[in-house]
């Protein structure tokens, strides 16, 4: 018996490998881990990258232009204390000047320039373009962890958990998902709207506005439902995937499959349509602003802004111009970039 | 049909009315969470005339009382109760003139889109890579990411006061014109964008290259083989279609001033108008589930092997 057993065995492999066979051991590059790789694929593609540019490019200008520029989004040019309103700068046209800002130049002094003019309040419109590129994005970016947050929450407890809560999950995100949601974004944006007001008064939030907290509500209401369906959908199939079942076969233990197999590859799923709920949150903060329903005045957004513009449409159509090509160049980047990530981070999901 | 798609036909119909129902609780009670009531109104009541006021409105019995008459009022005799800004009238006549105008809005957009969308997209599919496909797909890009707000203004201000072609005022047939090309731009992009994909994606297929193996003419793979069947997912859209639609006409009608239900919801959230609100949310949502749940049975129908659930 024991000889049969030896003659299975080959006894060549077990003999120390030369230094000839080392050799094809050496790595020959050091290795790449998945992040490299997805960088080094979203970087060949171009309009990826040109869109990313862009996306900083504007966050950028509207984080700092605000620090040094000499006017502000809500001070009125023409009105100053003591002394009845100068109506000359209200209206005025792109690098025009208000009386007295005439009158400077005149004694020689430099007056700074209003790119886009002013607007009916005689308010720097330049100056409330930026800002409400500001605050359009940082409602998209912070509804979006929001939705981020609840989602990957309630999605990972469902899966995690399976069975009867699962279920009970599942039913509520199907209902949910069902609902008509711009139809109830609108109505809880209308009736937050009134109540929020009061309850906030004298409160740190106060600053942020009713408007913007109510919409960040709506969000956190309506908007997880897709996310935790994502989420619970990757850690369902994830766990069943034939490489968990090869590194537990291997002896690894439950935290070192959750850290190397389930989290990294779960994500980027989360990233990617975290990155393309951003311009869904801009979209829609523009859309209930153009209601009426967004920010509280006087601070703009652009969809406020471009609100506003309507009513001088035949006499100052760059007003509605300039947020309309802001919030389509802000969307469209972010929705091309978005893609760009899916398709470095997750060829899987590339249609 | 087998009894498995009738199954998942019953389910569908279950979910909608489950959610049409979550709808009104949820319209309801939101609508009664707001402070002040709805008589608080710039004028000054006097409490006797007050109390009167909320007698006859039922306003003063106990909140589930009141959800519970609404409930059956609105499914027994769709009576979302009087409109408290337009007086003497009910709310389902103000739904149901705007709607008039509103659903000739949405047909025709709609129409309009998807004629439009399906022809754009296969002429995209057929000349892949062109210079006309390439042409396609840069506007609809451009189209799918422009909110329609801009969109109606844009048209507005070139159209009407640059060039002034069109009439800006909708109240009139001629004035339709440019809230339904706001309202289809973006379903007609995106339905082009749709159908160039599952085009190409079916021009891929065997049977396609069977049918050219076995000398079928080009015209009759295009028509015969390929667009009847990558018409199939472009059917799934027509429920989303119908809710940005609905959603859509709400700025459009304001903008190009279009006496629809759009417009009339709008202003009855500004004049707090709380039965107006419920009603037109209510049946706006139905409106919506109910196109959802046909275009989701469709789809369904069309093609068996479609597995939804």
């Amino acid at each position: 018996m024991d000889k049969k057993y030896t003659m299975h065995v080959d006894v060549d492999a077990f003999i120390p490998a030369t230094e000839e066979e080392k050799e094809y051991m050496v790595q020959m590059r050091p290795s790449s881990t998945f992040f490299k790789d997805g960088v080094k694929r979203l970087l060949k593609n171009r309009v990826a990258t040109v869109s990313f540019f862009i996306i900083v490019l504007i966050t950028l200008a509207s984080v700092i232009i605000p620090m040094f520029w000499p006017y502000s989004y809500d001070s009125m040019l023409g009105v100053r204390p003591g002394r009845p309103v100068d109506a000359s700068y209200n209206n005025l046209a792109p690098f025009a000047y208000g009386r007295t800002e005439l009158k400077k130049i005149d004694a020689g002094e430099r007056v700074f320039p209003h790119i886009f003019g002013t607007d009916s309040s005689g308010r720097d419109y330049f100056i409330r373009v930026v800002y409400g590129t500001r605050i359009s994005l940082a409602v998209g970016f912070f509804a979006s962890i929001i939705v981020l947050i609840i989602g990957m929450t309630v999605g990972s407890i469902s899966g995690y958990c399976g069975g009867k809560v699962d279920l009970i999950i599942m039913r509520i995100v199907d209902i949910i998902y069902s609902l008509p949601d711009m139809l109830l974004v609108i109505l809880l944006a209308s009736v937050l709207k009134m109540t929020l007001g009061p309850a906030l008064e004298g409160t740190a939030l106060e600053k942020i506005g009713s408007n913007i907290i109510s919409l960040f509500i709506v969000f956190g209401v309506l908007y997880w439902v897709s996310m935790s369906r994502l989420i619970r959908g990757q850690i369902l199939s994830l766990r069943e995937q034939e490489y968990v079942l090869a590194a537990r076969a291997a002896g690894a233990r439950g935290g070192w499959v959750i850290r190397k197999h389930l989290l990294p590859n779960c994500i980027s799923v989360v990233i990617i349509s975290t990155a393309l709920q951003i311009p869904n949150a801009i979209f829609t903060e523009s859309y209930l602003s153009f209601l009426g329903l967004g920010v509280n005045a006087p601070m703009p957004s652009l969809g406020s802004l471009a609100s506003d513009a309507l009513n001088g449409l035949s006499s100052y159509p760059y007003r509605m111009v300039i947020p309309a090509v802001v919030i389509s160049l802000i969307v469209l980047s972010l929705n091309l970039f978005g893609d760009g990530l899916r398709d470095a981070f997750d060829p899987k999901l590339r249609n | 049909m087998s009894p498995k798609t009738l199954k998942y036909i019953l389910k569908r119909i279950g979910l909608a009315v489950l959610t049409v129902w979550v709808v009104i609780t949820v319209t309801f009670f939101v609508m009664h969470a707001v402070p002040g009531g709805p008589f608080m109104s710039e004028k000054a009541v006097s409490p006797a005339a007050q109390a009167a006021l909320e007698a006859k409105y039922g306003l003063d019995k106990p909140l589930m009382v009141q959800y519970i008459t609404y409930l059956r009022d609105v499914v027994t005799k769709f009576d979302f109760g009087p409109s408290l800004k337009q007086r003497g009238r009910m709310v389902i006549d103000v739904i149901r003139d705007g709607m008039k105008t509103s659903v000739k809005l949405g047909v025709v957009a709609a129409a309009v889109a998807g004629a439009i969308g399906i022809v754009l997209g296969a002429v995209a599919a057929l000349r892949r890579n062109k210079l006309i496909d390439k042409i396609i797909m840069v506007i609809t890009t451009a189209f799918v990411s422009m909110p329609s707000f801009i969109m109606g203004s844009l048209l507005l201000a070139l159209f009407a006061i640059r060039w002034a072609i069109l009439p800006a005022n909708g109240a009139t047939p001629q004035g339709l014109i440019l809230p339904i090309v706001t309202l289809a731009l973006y379903p007609m992009a995106y339905i082009t964008r749709l159908t160039r994909s599952s085009m190409l994606d079916v021009l891929g297929q065997d049977y396609i290259r069977t049918a050219k193996a076995k000398g079928v003419s080009g015209v009759k793979i295009i028509f015969g083989h390929a667009l009847k069947n990558s018409l199939i997912p472009v059917i799934t859209y027509f429920g989303p279609m119908l809710a940005y639609i609905v959603t859509g006409s709400l700025v459009v009608e304001q903008i190009f001033a279009v006496p629809g239900i759009g417009r009339a919801f709008v202003s009855s959230i500004t004049n707090r108008d709380y039965p107006m609100v419920m009603g037109t949310t209510i049946v706006l949502a139905v409106l919506i589930v109910v196109m959802n749940l046909v275009s989701d049975i469709l789809y369904k129908v069309v093609d068996p092997r479609i597995n939804l659930d």
